[in-house]
């Protein structure tokens, strides 16, 4: 599509297309894994990289390959469900506060303060300890999404508080549309790229907080992600025993993810900020 | 004459500041005038007089701190729960051609969500034959228009394309914030050519506000002029204008640049600091600049009189209609 | 014609633009032709769009991509000596800015820095171009423009936000003219202000043309603000000069169809009767029709005027003219 060709002139959007499709094929390898993710001493241990055993295997005696296309799923879906989750509730709250106003507006806000002003590390960390051993993908993607969307609320309300001034609100309202139609087909296209790259930015967000939480063993260990397999090779002294393979998987991978969602966004917010969509439209 | 609408001491009270300073602006104090059918009527003043206040109050964008305002007979409902309280009968044009159309909509969406709203047509089909017909009432037409976001035409195309939306639901009152401001001064009577053509063909009464009262005298029938919330003078457009009564409408008359290199200005004219302190001024608000100041202006606010069938705010003319004091020689023309 | 301060000949100045790989020149300047002499005052009218604030700029010396010089010149009258712009470095500009030639841009009433009072811009300017003053000199300086143009001194303290747009407008007039250049150049100084006001900005702008007896080039499409000040004025449309004469002349009797539909289409007080704008829109200098710019809207179109640019012809010695309709050495339109 001619989208699509628009943003690949752009070198950043082109470099984390290619990347995230790499990895995602990389995750979708998951489910041709040979070996449970969660069986240990699956092969022999503590082997470095070979053509047998690509990225080499680690001290539970578990293929990294193939644990780290795992580890990768993992994270994405930790990241989509808790980033979209958060999506809908920012744009929610802040589209009701905004072009209500008023009591509403003010209720909302304040509780979306509160969110904000709450140490939500430390609350993390106890509902995480409270959770631990029964927590799933889905539930931590849950935990996380409640903290993510505080502040992109308080950004879209204010987006929609400037666009309610706007001449052509007045327009759309004499021209006999509704509240909610109104918001959704007049506003949308402005916050559209708000949430998007809110989006992308909240992905990498949780990524970095799933793999703080697994550094200090809040989560379900056995299920692979980049945060557990670190864990793991840190608390295996990987660096100390000489087991590069092992400890530099996860953080390539998680470079790599970083860099390809922070420019994605980039990209992607620049080609829909309304102020170039202007340019390009009907040019 | 059954009058369209009727506004009727209309005020407007804004706070400003904080908890520590507040500061009360009357932005509209006690405006009252009516609009007829088939008839212009201009609301004139310079920018923080008012008329945009007053102008979206009639449209049920901000609420009055008191004063009625009355159409057709209906008085405006607070508990009413949509925006505005009319009938499709009263309709509305602003001033900024660019702001007025969502820039990432195309344009004809309005047009077809008017339409759909107001159940102005059955078929998509009606529709388009509506729309056009609109269209070409104002020099346009549907495929010219069709299809084309806001940023493909001019300002003048966009204001035509704004009063074709607003004529779609036939409406007896159309409200015109200061329509041509932003338009270039070649293009301005083209726009308001059309106001008169709504007049006349096809009895639309317009509420024209405006800063410009070359373009207002061109072409309305009956003028407000509005200062710092007050209509300070008020009647048929050829004696406010050619024949003004009150100190400001005289100094905004003689304001206006004559387009005639042989009629340039002479005097000198003094410019206030900020519009604050005239809002807030006690009595007559123009009693800081006028060059006709009397004690009273500045502590009794002036009454409504008539004189020779204008309304004026001043206390240089009372009851009688006989002006009290000495016109003022200095006023060249 | 005496005492020229500044002069082009056949200036051309596009913007070359690249939207996603396509290629747009915008023809904002046409060969055009100036000469403005010193102790007047030159009005430049037309519609948006027609090229006047990029004109502007090439006067001001101010060219940068994506606008690109593609020909003629633009020449300044320096203490009797002529120096082309395009000929000085950016150090010959900086010095001639302000102290030869100073910008009032439009809706320079936004041009001062919020948080800074208006006096520290002030002594941030006088630093900038006037070398070796102390505050307490610069500062003598701005209250002694202000003072000698009737500006109250108390302004100086104030911040921008805390006065009116006319005010503002008229400081941001004061700054241009603080070292009393030769050329004032204002685009659209009253557009956007109250007649009250704007009354007041051109009044500000006569006493410093009295004062300094310098030259100001005002851009404005108010026709009455030219009538009330300009000495000559050229009409701009679609980047070119289509007429240039005396003030008096333009208002009464001028002679291209598109003056002709400027002047008549504006309200006059004290007649009713219908004006008439000129049909249709300004061209896209993007996509200029051939021939003259205007044939298109024009009533009065011959055969020629589709295909060829008309030259620009003197019908005496102030009154040039651009259109086929006029032939050399006659008064009226062929009809």
């Amino acid at each position: 599509m001619k989208t699509l060709k628009d943003l690949f002139r752009d070198y950043r959007f082109a470099i984390s297309f290619c990347i995230l499709v790499v990895l995602l094929i990389f995750a979708s390898l998951s489910f041709f894994s040979p070996y449970d993710p969660t069986f240990w001493g699956t092969v022999p241990r503590d082997l470095e990289p070979s053509w047998t055993y690509l990225l080499g295997t680690n001290s539970k005696g578990q293929d990294i390959f193939w644990q780290a296309t795992f580890a990768v799923r993992n994270s994405l879906i930790i990241a989509l469900i808790a980033a979209s989750l958060s999506r809908v509730v920012a744009v929610l709250v802040g589209m009701v506060a905004g072009y209500k106003g008023g009591f509403t507006g003010t209720v909302l806000m304040f509780i979306s303060d509160v969110f904000l002003v709450i140490p939500l590390f430390l609350v993390i960390v106890m509902l995480a300890m409270l959770v631990r051993e029964k927590m799933t993908l889905i539930t931590l993607g849950l935990l996380l999404a409640i903290f993510g969307w505080a502040w992109d609320a308080r950004i879209i309300r204010s987006q929609i508080l400037s666009l309610r001034e706007r001449e052509f609100t007045q327009t759309a309202v004499l021209s006999g549309t509704g509240t909610v139609p109104l918001v959704l087909k007049e506003y949308m296209p402005f916050t559209t790229p708000l949430v998007f790259s809110t989006l992308i930015n909240n992905m990498s967000w949780v990524i970095g907080l799933e793999i703080t939480l697994a550094y200090l063993g809040l989560v379900n260990l056995e299920i692979p992600t980049l945060g557990t397999m670190l864990q793991w090779a840190i608390s295996y002294q990987a660096v100390l025993l000489g087991y590069w393979w092992w400890i530099l998987t996860p953080i390539i991978l998680s470079i790599l993810l970083f860099v390809a969602l922070y420019w994605l966004s980039v990209s992607i917010s620049e080609y829909l900020d309304p102020r170039t969509r202007i340019q390009r439209v009907g040019a | 004459m059954e009058k369209l609408l009727e506004v009727d001491h209309l005020t407007k009270i804004f706070t400003l500041g904080n908890i520590v300073s507040r500061v009360r602006i009357t932005a509209v104090d006690n405006v009252s005038f009516d609009i007829k059918p088939a008839e212009i009527f201009a609301l004139a003043g310079e920018s923080g007089c008012g008329k945009s206040t007053t102008a979206r109050i009639i449209l049920g964008f901000e609420r009055p701190t008191s004063g009625t305002i009355v159409h057709k007979g209906k008085r405006d409902q607070k508990e009413k729960t949509e925006k505005v309280w009319f009938s499709e009968g009263i309709q509305a044009i602003f001033q900024d051609p660019f702001g007025t159309f969502n820039p990432l909509r195309m344009v004809d969406r309005y047009f077809f969500e008017t339409v759909q709203h107001f159940k102005l047509a059955e078929t998509k089909d009606d529709a388009v034959v509506l729309i056009d017909q609109k269209l070409r009432a104002v020099g346009l037409s549907y495929e010219e228009v069709t299809c084309r976001y806001p940023s493909e035409f001019s300002g003048g195309q966009l204001q035509r394309i704004s009063i074709a939306r607003a004529l779609l639901t036939d409406p007896i009152l159309m409200i015109a914030d200061e329509p041509v401001s932003m338009v270039d001064a070649s293009i301005r009577m083209s726009i308001v050519n059309l106001f008169k053509k709504l007049k006349e063909n096809f009895g639309v009464s317009v509420l024209y506000i405006t800063h410009d009262l070359a373009t207002a005298y061109y072409v309305s029938d009956r003028i407000a002029i509005m200062f710092r919330g007050n209509i300070v003078e008020k009647g048929p457009v050829e004696q406010v204008l050619m024949d003004p009564k009150h100190p400001y409408t005289k100094l905004l008359r003689e304001s206006i640049p004559e387009v005639d290199p042989n009629m340039r200005w002479s005097e000198s004219v003094t410019l206030i600091d900020t519009e604050q302190e005239e809002y807030l001024r006690k009595g007559c608000k123009f009693a800081g600049r006028c060059t006709m100041v009397m004690d009273i202006c500045k502590s009794v606010v002036p009454e409504d009189v008539y004189v020779d069938g204008v309304l004026v705010k001043c206390h240089l003319w009372n009851d009688s209609g006989t002006q009290i004091a000495a016109p003022d020689s200095s006023m060249d023309q | 014609m005496g005492n020229p301060v500044l002069r082009t000949e056949q200036l051309k100045a596009f913007y070359v633009l690249d939207i996603h790989g396509d290629q747009k020149i915008v023809k904002a300047v046409n060969e055009v032709n100036l000469e403005i002499q010193n102790n007047e005052v030159y009005g430049i009218a037309g519609e948006s769009g027609c090229g006047k604030t990029t004109l502007l700029k090439a006067l001001y010396g101010a060219i940068e991509p994506p606008l690109r010089l593609i020909g003629g010149k633009v020449s300044y009258f320096v203490d009797g000596e002529e120096l082309e712009i395009s000929s000085l470095n950016s150090e010959q500009k900086r010095q001639l800015r302000w102290e030869f030639v100073s910008y009032v841009p439009q809706g320079a009433m936004s041009v001062f820095n919020p948080v800074i009072k208006l006096k520290e811009t002030f002594w941030d300017f006088i630093d900038s171009h006037v070398a070796g003053k102390t505050r307490q000199e610069a500062f003598d300086i701005a209250t002694g423009q202000l003072r000698y143009l009737g500006l109250p001194i108390e302004l100086l303290d104030a911040y921008p936000h805390q006065l009116s747009g006319g005010r503002k407008q008229r400081i941001a007039i004061a700054l241009a003219a603080l070292l009393s250049p030769r050329i004032i150049i204002c685009d659209e100084p009253t557009t956007a202000l109250d007649v009250v006001v704007q009354r007041g900005v051109v009044q500000l702008l006569k006493e410093i043309q009295g004062k300094l007896k310098n030259s100001i080039i005002l851009v404005t499409h108010d026709m009455g603000v030219q009538a009330n000040v300009a000495d000559r004025i050229g009409i701009m449309y679609a980047g070119k000069i289509v007429e240039e004469a005396s003030t008096e002349t333009i208002f009464a009797s001028s002679l291209h169809p598109y003056t002709r539909y400027l002047i008549n289409s504006l309200p006059r007080f004290g007649d009713k009767a219908t004006r008439e704008s000129a049909p249709g829109n300004p061209p896209s200098l993007s996509d200029l029709p051939d021939g003259c710019p205007f044939h298109v809207r024009c009533p009065y179109a011959l055969d020629i005027c589709k295909s060829q640019m008309p030259p620009t012809i003197e019908v005496d010695s102030s009154h040039k003219v651009a259109c086929w309709l006029i032939q050399e050495g006659d008064d009226g339109k062929a009809s």
